[in-house]
């Protein structure tokens, strides 16, 4: 049931890993009254974690439990004096899936060469753009399935294996990150989420695993992302672009067989800034699918604009509101019409709203929060409703919610109507 | 000829303008000076400042959660602006945020804060809060880490002893805040506030934060241990400064870069 030799050798290398550190970190604290352990060259953390869900209705194409799982998160830091090593990982034993895995989070090495300079290289969590929980710039790679079966908002960012290039000017900072093998996102395949499939017209799941021809050739298939940034007066502008491929399956192969990542450039902006009480962000982007320029081509996603505008402001005690609104513009959209074999079409324009709200009560240890996706176009609501309890400083329990509706079963959220789930956390870190 | 003359006059008016508005308003000047004073003693020391802060948080049951971080201090002004990085280390789950804030002396202006979040590796704006909310869920209100300022509140010398100016503020928009007024208790030699009494609505006294521990370091006197009680609710938080230092030269270090990644010198 457990794949207990990827364990056994992943846990050697850890063991490894851990052995040889000490011997080239130098040591570190003298303070007398610090214990002994802090006195390690590695800082070592994690947790432990429990989690149980369960879909809410039935669902033809899934199992009923959405999560089931116990994980343990190694987190290990070193510095020396000329850069920090961080290794995070998690092992896991999943009952829905049933078997035993190892997700390696974090593996890189950082240093600062000059005072202009910084450097990060290996496996490593890259996030940047305004969005909060929504995505312009940000094309790096997501875990749909993890956001949606409820694990922690932390999952939604999976691990790129880059090197991360930033640059410290007076006239502006860039940031440059290779990604030399493409990292898609960890997209809704049906094994964990059921989704609407158009080559069958109907919901699917596990009776059709989305299978995907993947760009793999190390530098052939490289990603690029840069930015540009600067703060004026503590409003953030940032330029972006990128060049790679879209990120989740973005077309099919001619025999509808595969589903593929078509290459994709992307060019945008962002502001951000005070606003009378609160925080204004803007962003927006140009998705240029570069393997289909003309809209024409029925298996390749069309050329986008996207655009976002939201707001976040405190309005009483510590609670805390945020509203955003997006829009995906399709830019080829009567070519698409024409060319598209059967089956329901996408509105030429999406537009989603966004809802946070999020109130902390006992002294802070208790956190209420709701943050709800509602599209009036696709006419199509997700909600993500979360109580967290802190019982101690190391105990941490929480109850929570994946809910989607819908009035269509292709629309974005409306395809995972069957999917509404409930979930039980119990985390205890270290 | 004419610029001795000039100078003479201005001599005699330089001196004698002063002692008549003295006269009049002896009694305001003074405790400004005294709040001045105390103001700079309790937030502003040296021009920049690191410590290692270690703050226990116990409730009425007696049970205790501990925050511990680091913090980096700049003073972009005596008395005005300042930037500052909260470095957590304790508790665990939050344990590497690293809480940014340029801090805006003019109460008409908010101040700028930002949260990293490295699981996320996040960079998150804050939208300007309350002051008068907690700060990390302890006793302390962000305001009472920050400093409140100098000119929220009217201030009036109500006692002097052998050791203390004790002032009485009173803010001048009472409703922004729970408190009525506040006393201040300010040791006469030092300028250290040692102890702060803060009254609610009806006058009852219901919150005191007490200096319990200073020590003079680089020559400046610095409260190592304070203690917060709020006697309603009978919480007590406690916090502790240790590895305090003053006058590093920190350059500019409060930017998205090293809120990412902080200096060296934050995480030791």
């Amino acid at each position: 049931m457990i794949r207990s030799e990827i364990i056994r050798r992943l846990l050697a290398t850890c063991l490894t890993v851990g052995a040889l550190l000490p011997a080239v970190a130098p040591a570190s604290g003298d303070n007398a009254d610090e214990s002994f352990f802090s006195k390690l060259p590695i800082e070592t953390h994690g947790f432990y974690e429990i989690r149980a869900g369960y879909r809410l209705q039935n669902d033809k194409y899934e199992k009923d439990m959405s999560i089931m799982e116990n994980r343990l998160q190694l987190d290990l830091f070193s510095y020396l004096d000329w850069g920090d090593l961080k290794f995070k990982g998690d092992f896991i034993g999943d009952l829905v899936e049933e078997q035993g895995d190892f997700d390696l989070r974090e593996a890189n090495i950082f240093a600062r060469p000059t005072d202009y300079m910084d450097l990060k290289v290996g496996r490593q969590i890259l996030t940047w753009g305004t969005g909060d929980l929504v995505f312009i710039n940000d094309l790096f790679p997501k875990d749909w399935q993890s956001f949606f079966i409820g694990r922690d908002t932390e999952y939604l960012k999976a691990p790129s294996d880059a090197a991360k290039v930033s640059l410290f000017g007076d006239w502006a900072n860039l940031d440059i990150v290779l990604t030399p093998q493409f990292d898609p996102d960890r997209f809704i395949s049906g094994q964990r989420i059921s989704y609407w499939n158009s080559n069958l017209g109907r919901t699917a799941g596990q009776d059709a695993i989305v299978h995907t021809n993947k760009p793999n050739d190390w530098f052939g298939d490289s990603e690029l992302a840069a930015r540009v940034y600067k703060n004026i007066d503590n409003y953030e502008l940032a330029l972006y672009g990128y060049r790679g491929f879209w990120k989740s399956p973005g077309g099919q192969n001619v025999t509808m067989t595969q589903a593929t990542f078509p290459d994709l450039n992307v060019y945008g902006a962002s502001l951000r800034g005070s606003v009378a009480k609160g925080i204004g962000n803007l962003e927006a982007g140009y998705y240029e699918s570069a393997d289909d320029l003309s809209g024409k081509d029925p298996l390749v996603n069309n050329s986008e604009m996207r655009y976002l505008a939201g707001y976040t402001q405190e309005i009483g005690r510590d609670f805390t509101l945020g509203v955003q609104y997006y829009i995906e513009q399709m830019l080829d959209f009567s070519a698409y019409k024409r060319s598209l074999p059967s089956g329901p079409a996408r509105d030429r324009n999406r537009h989603l709203t966004t809802l946070r709200l999020t109130k902390l009560l006992m002294n802070q240890n208790l956190r209420c929060s709701l943050f709800t996706y509602y599209s009036p176009s696709d006419k199509d609501v997700y909600m993500r409703p979360n109580v967290n309890y802190k019982v101690s400083d190391s105990l941490a329990v929480e109850v929570g919610g994946n809910i989607f509706f819908g009035d269509y079963p292709n629309t974005f959220f409306g395809q995972f109507r069957d999917n509404t789930n409930m979930y039980l956390g119990l985390r205890y870190s270290f | 000829m004419r610029l001795i003359s000039a100078s003479v006059v201005a001599f005699v008016l330089g001196l004698s303008v002063p002692l008549l508005a003295l006269e009049k308003a002896e009694q305001t000047s003074d405790v400004q000076t005294i709040v001045n004073k105390a103001n700079l003693v309790a937030y502003y020391q040296g021009d920049d400042g690191k410590a290692k802060v270690k703050m226990t948080i116990t409730d009425k049951q007696g049970q205790k959660r501990q925050r511990e971080f680091n913090i980096l201090r700049k003073d972009v002004e005596d008395g005005g602006d300042q930037k500052y990085f909260v470095y957590f280390r304790l508790p665990a789950d939050v344990r590497r945020m690293t809480y940014m804030v340029h801090k805006h002396a003019d109460p008409q202006k908010d101040d700028d804060r930002w949260l990293y979040l490295p699981a996320l590796s996040l960079v998150k704006r804050i939208a300007a809060g309350d002051k008068r909310t907690s700060f990390v869920g302890s006793d302390f209100l962000y305001e009472d880490v920050s400093g409140r300022s100098l000119e929220e509140d009217t201030h009036e010398l109500i006692h002097t002893t052998d050791e203390f100016f004790v002032v009485k503020n009173v803010p001048k928009q009472p409703d922004t805040v729970e408190f009525n007024y506040y006393n201040v208790s300010i040791d006469r030699k030092t300028y250290v506030p040692m102890k702060m009494e803060f009254f609610d609505k009806d006058n009852k006294l219901y919150r005191v934060i007490e200096s319990r521990k200073v020590q003079k370091i680089q020559d400046f006197y610095t409260v190592v241990t304070s203690v917060v009680s709020n006697l309603k609710t009978g919480s007590k938080t406690e916090m502790e400064f240790t590895n305090v230092q003053y006058n590093m030269n920190l350059g500019d270090i409060f930017t998205e870069r090293y809120l990412q990644r902080p200096p060296r010198e934050a995480m030791r």
